[in-house]
């Protein structure tokens, strides 16, 4: 199970507070979306989530224990950028994957062992429909095949949860459909739990089972950073969830498609 | 017309405009040297070439009387040990404090200042130090260059590090790496091509330190002898010997740029012909 709470976390740095006393409930298996302004800690809560910055108040769980406050294996991440590890070809980045989790010395797998990862690796560069480029390095290929062969690095790990920080925030509109087409079956199969923080509003209802925003509530002009962002509006998209969709209950809008 | 930096030479005339440069110069030297010749025959300042391949055919492939070594060889080897000795630390202290530095918060936090104090030291400037601790044998030399040699490496590595996205690093610990395994497969190959580059760099000062601490305490290698035959004004030894350690290390910056690009062909995809 897979399932984050996230309980009357604050987080602000110095006398900047970004995000102010964060409730959420996040559902083991669920796809949720986050959209909001630009600045509006969107970004800093993923990061606590995956463990690179620190609540300064509150506590982040993971099916029921705190989350390690440095990340692990067990949240898996998508950057916009800079995902991948530009001195490895596509294979050796997903074999990178493997290699580092079992070998604690040389990060490095030998024999049988670099057979079997090789074979699973080959398995998910296909997967995400890399397989005729996997001997490329990442500076050869497209944004939206970098962005691919980072999710396919990420789901190596089989990870609990799915991070994504604009994971196609800098793709084309094309290349960003075929980013759905590719992310959204994989989740359906590999059931973890997936957050994705991004600007496009099409793509956080295309993808997602619940879509909150982050925005701040208060402002004081004399003083932008005195008051925090918190859920602002908080949609579940699923089937049986009782809040309508864009005004129109639920029922309607499944008819209306 | 095409704008002046539009213009690129194509194959042939980049070969030809490399030689032009070297032509004229040798040409100026030949002109200079027979003037002088005309006007004094005793001239030791301008040799014309023939005496210098007479005598560079002396030092290089004839038994020396006293020693009986082949002096050019001798001394290429002395300076050669050095070098290699001195770069060879300067690189491996250079890449693991580098390292350390960039990827430990607490190792740089702790050692940055230092670092970069120790490398403003002048390193011709504590000389005497080594002199009086080492001895005036090969060990002084050789720390001399890694004093030297070392601190803008451990610097510019650690630069290096840090200029890494911090994205990188924390992907690999998603993907359950340790940090000994985030540095082996994650930082260090990607510091490496740096790293020649930097060794690259590093020969000529490494060169200059070499030869002065030889030419103040030694009884062997390259820098010695151009010192010692000063005395005699004895230029066709030392334009030739000056020849032979810009050669040395032409090839050796030559070799390593070639090994770079053939190891690390990812470092250098975007390079611009």
């Amino acid at each position: 199970m897979s399932a984050i709470s996230v309980q009357n976390v604050w987080a602000e740095f110095g006398d900047q507070i970004v995000i102010e006393n964060l409730n959420l409930e996040v559902a083991s298996g669920s796809f949720l979306s986050v959209v909001g302004p630009s600045g509006c800690g969107k970004s800093t809560f993923l990061r606590m989530v995956l463990g690179q910055d620190r609540p300064s108040r509150g506590t982040l769980l993971l099916a029921g224990k705190p989350l390690p406050v440095e990340p692990d294996a067990d949240r898996g991440v998508v950057f916009q950028r800079y995902s991948v590890f530009p001195h490895l070809t596509v294979l050796g980045n997903v074999l990178l994957a493997y290699e580092l989790g079992q070998s604690r010395v040389l990060g490095r797998l030998f024999g049988a062992a670099r057979r079997r990862a090789l074979e699973k690796s080959e398995e998910l560069v296909t997967a995400v429909g890399l397989g005729p480029h996997r001997d490329k390095h990442p500076s050869a290929l497209s944004g939206g095949m970098q962005q691919r062969l980072a999710i396919a690095q990420a789901l190596a790990k089989d990870p609990k949860v799915l991070l994504l920080d604009e994971p196609f925030g800098a793709l084309d509109p094309g290349t960003r459909a075929q980013m759905h087409a590719l992310l959204k079956p994989l989740w359906e199969r590999l059931g973890m739990t997936v957050i994705m923080v991004t600007h496009d509003l099409k793509e956080a209802f295309n993808l997602g089972t619940r879509v909150v925003a982050f925005d701040k509530v208060r402002h004081d002009p004399q003083a932008p950073g005195r008051f925090g962002a918190r859920v602002t509006y908080d949609l579940d998209l699923t089937r049986h969830g009782p809040v309508p969709v864009l005004g129109f209950p639920k029922k309607h809008a499944e008819a209306a498609r | 017309m095409r704008r002046a930096m539009n213009v690129r030479p194509g194959r042939g005339g980049r070969l030809l405009l490399a030689i032009v440069p070297f032509l004229i110069l040798a040409a100026v030297y030949v002109l200079g040297s027979a003037e002088r010749r005309a006007a004094n025959p005793n001239d030791k300042l301008l040799p014309p070439v023939s005496e210098m391949a007479a005598t560079t055919s002396r030092m290089a492939f004839e038994p020396d009387k006293r020693t009986g070594e082949i002096t050019l060889v001798a001394d290429t080897l002395a300076s050669l040990q050095r070098l290699a000795l001195g770069l060879g630390f300067a690189t491996l202290a250079g890449l693991v404090l580098g390292v350390a530095l960039g990827v430990l918060p607490v190792v740089g936090a702790g050692g940055g200042a230092l670092v970069a104090v120790i490398s403003m030291i002048p390193p011709m400037a504590i000389l005497p130090i080594l002199f009086i601790i080492f001895g005036l044998g090969e060990l002084s030399k050789v720390i001399l260059i890694v004093i030297g040699v070392a601190p803008p490496i451990v610097r510019d590595i650690a630069m290096t590090v840090q200029s890494i996205p911090t994205e990188q690093l924390v992907k690999a610990q998603t993907l359950g790496a340790s940090t000994w395994t985030t540095i082996v497969r994650v930082v260090l190959p990607q510091v490496l091509p740096r790293l020649i580059e930097l060794v690259r760099l590093q020969i000529g000062p490494a060169f200059l330190f070499l030869i002065a601490a030889e030419a103040i305490a030694s009884d062997s290698g390259l820098g010695y002898r151009i010192f010692l035959v000063r005395r005699y004004l004895a230029m066709d030894v030392i334009l030739p010997y000056v020849a032979w350690i810009t050669l040395i290390a032409f090839v050796l910056d030559l070799l390593l740029a070639r090994l770079a690009r053939s190891a690390f062909a990812w470092a250098y995809v975007g390079e611009r012909r």
